[in-house]
């Protein structure tokens, strides 16, 4: 099978920090991919990077055999790469409804169907438990309701790779658990790549994981090959988990 | 906020459009031709609006679009003898030609930048006026003669020096305009406009070319007080520099904030607010500018989101 999503030594250079070096990176359709790591590792640039938020310095990026490394963002979007933020950044001042209306209509070919586009956002509010806030401005949610409303936003983009930066930041104990199961619910039909720091998250959802180190790969294999992976347990988990 | 009462925002507007279609048969002249005034320039602060307002690109130049729609149709009468409608449309034509190319370059500056960007351009365009002065001119302006300013359709001819009919056009140019920004601030194109004024950065991840929708809106800002300027040189019969001085390039943005930015009616209510203060302040005192600025000032610290923001927020959420 043809991996959706190729690096080959991808690299961003800030002044003389090398925050990601030479990254070598494959991701198989349909799987759930989590990226570990310490702070500072160089996953959100990673990502940024895969995102089109940030240019490269040297490499290239292949998404469905297509060279995408120069491509701005919001085409990469159109081609299915969708990233939710790592700071919640909603439309405070927009209602939720209008929130998920923006990806919504522009996934929309039809552009008379009024009726479309309120189907498409309750539909995607209530795969994330949001319907009844639909008309309420996105700045008075609560933290964990703006989070999954970022997911919600992701979601209605129908994208084929669903980037999500930290997703489970600042969620109750009671909110994870909807959410490990609405990531299972995404997995069924896109691709999803996940920065993660609560690693009992992790173990649950990834199929694989990668952990970065320092802007390089350190390793990456299923959930049991890096629990078991000493140099991990040096680096990451030995460090956070005693 | 939307789909929650479009026929109560529809009702309102064609509440307002027909309380001034009545407004002229009770007014007494002086104010008809006052209120003439202010629905024509209305038009202009709608157009500032859209830009200001919805996308928040605050421009300091919006007067060169006023004004190339005011030359461009004053031009074409008085030197080519072109017929009211074809002139009109020609100093439309000219506002989002110009918006078009002052926008592909403006547009790639944001903040302060765009501000400082765009008052030059107006300089240049307020200085090329008075440079071509034996085309434009220059200071002194040119005056449309009145057998130049009739319409003629079919066998009927409309006066536009006629008081009733110059309040007509206005009118009718306020009451479309007034629907197109309706529909376009109802509009998906208007839900990424607003998105943009938020965080542009967010819209670029939704898989939004935010600079080609910013452009659409520099091109239809442009457009709008492009129209504003034409019908101000048709309907009142004067062309002058002094419409492309950076005077006119504040005036658009102190009736939209004084009205309310990001509200459809703000943009009337600031003007005619502006022009009545100014009007009976100067019958009390020749240091009338003083009141007004005063009345700016208590404005902006006690209703800071403008008159129509303010009630927006305090009482009627369905305001458009």
């Amino acid at each position: 099978m043809m991996p959706l999503l190729t690096t080959k030594g991808l690299s961003r250079h800030f002044g003389g920090l090398r925050a990601v070096d030479g990254v070598d990176f494959a991701l198989m359709p349909g799987e759930i991919r989590a990226i570990i790591g310490p702070n500072g590792a160089g996953k959100t640039t990673f990502v940024s990077l895969l995102s089109g938020r940030i240019r490269p310095s040297s490499g290239m990026i292949v998404f469905d055999g297509a060279d995408i490394t120069g491509m701005p963002a919001y085409q990469r979007v159109r081609l299915g790469v969708a990233y939710t933020f790592q700071i919640t950044s909603v439309f405070a001042n927009l209602t939720a409804f209008d929130n998920v209306a923006l990806p919504v209509q522009r996934t929309l070919t039809d552009g008379r169907s009024k009726g479309a586009v309120r189907t498409g956002v309750m539909e995607a509010l209530a795969r994330t438990g949001l319907a009844d806030r639909a008309g309420t401005p996105a700045g008075q949610l609560s933290y964990g309701h703006q989070r999954l409303l970022e997911v919600a936003m992701g979601l209605a983009l129908k994208p084929r790779l669903l980037i999500l930066d930290e997703p489970t930041q600042g969620l109750a104990d009671s909110e994870i658990d909807n959410f490990i199961e609405l990531v299972h619910e995404i997995a069924k039909r896109a691709t999803v790549l996940l920065i993660e720091h609560n690693m009992p998250v992790v173990m649950q959802l990834a199929d694989r994981i990668t952990v970065f180190n320092s802007g390089r790969i350190l390793a990456e294999g299923t959930p049991e090959q890096i629990r078991a992976n000493t140099d991990v347990q040096d680096a990451y988990l030995g460090a956070t988990h005693g | 906020m939307r789909d929650a009462s479009p026929a109560k925002t529809y009702a309102l507007h064609v509440g307002v459009i027909a309380l001034l279609f009545v407004l002229n048969f009770v007014l007494p002249d002086y104010h008809q031709g006052l209120f003439a005034r202010i629905m024509a320039l209305a038009v202009f602060a709608m157009g500032y609006n859209l830009l200001f307002g919805y996308v928040g690109l605050l421009s300091l130049g919006h007067a060169m679009f006023f004004s190339a729609g005011l030359y461009g149709a004053g031009l074409t009468v008085y030197h080519l003898g072109w017929g009211v409608p074809e002139a009109f449309v020609a100093g439309v034509a000219c506002g989002a030609l110009l918006a078009l190319a002052i926008g592909l370059l403006a547009l790639r500056t944001s903040g302060v930048a765009f501000m400082i960007v765009t008052m030059m351009f107006a300089q240049v365009f307020y200085l090329l006026i008075l440079y071509f002065a034996a085309w434009t001119g220059g200071d002194q302006g040119l005056v449309i003669q009145q057998a130049s300013r009739v319409i003629s359709i079919g066998g009927a001819s409309l006066d536009l020096t006629n008081s009733t009919v110059r309040y007509m056009n206005a009118l009718a140019l306020f009451s479309v305009v007034l629907l197109i920004t309706l529909a376009i601030v109802r509009s998906r194109f208007g839900r990424v406009l607003v998105a943009i004024r938020e965080n542009e950065e967010r819209t670029k991840m939704l898989g939004y070319d935010t600079v080609a929708n910013k452009l659409a809106a520099v091109v239809a800002s442009g457009a709008i007080c492009a129209a504003s300027g034409a019908a101000y040189a048709l309907l009142f019969g004067y062309v002058g520099s002094s419409f492309a001085s950076v005077q006119y390039s504040i005036l658009p943005l102190l009736w939209v904030l004084l009205g309310g930015a990001a509200t459809t009616l703000g943009p009337l209510v600031g003007t005619l607010f502006m022009y009545y203060v100014t009007d009976i302040a100067s019958g009390f005192t020749s240091a009338y500018l003083l009141i007004v600025g005063v009345a700016l000032i208590l404005l902006v610290l006690f209703f800071p989101k403008g008159i129509l923001g303010t009630i927006r927020e305090r009482w009627l959420g369905w305001l458009p």
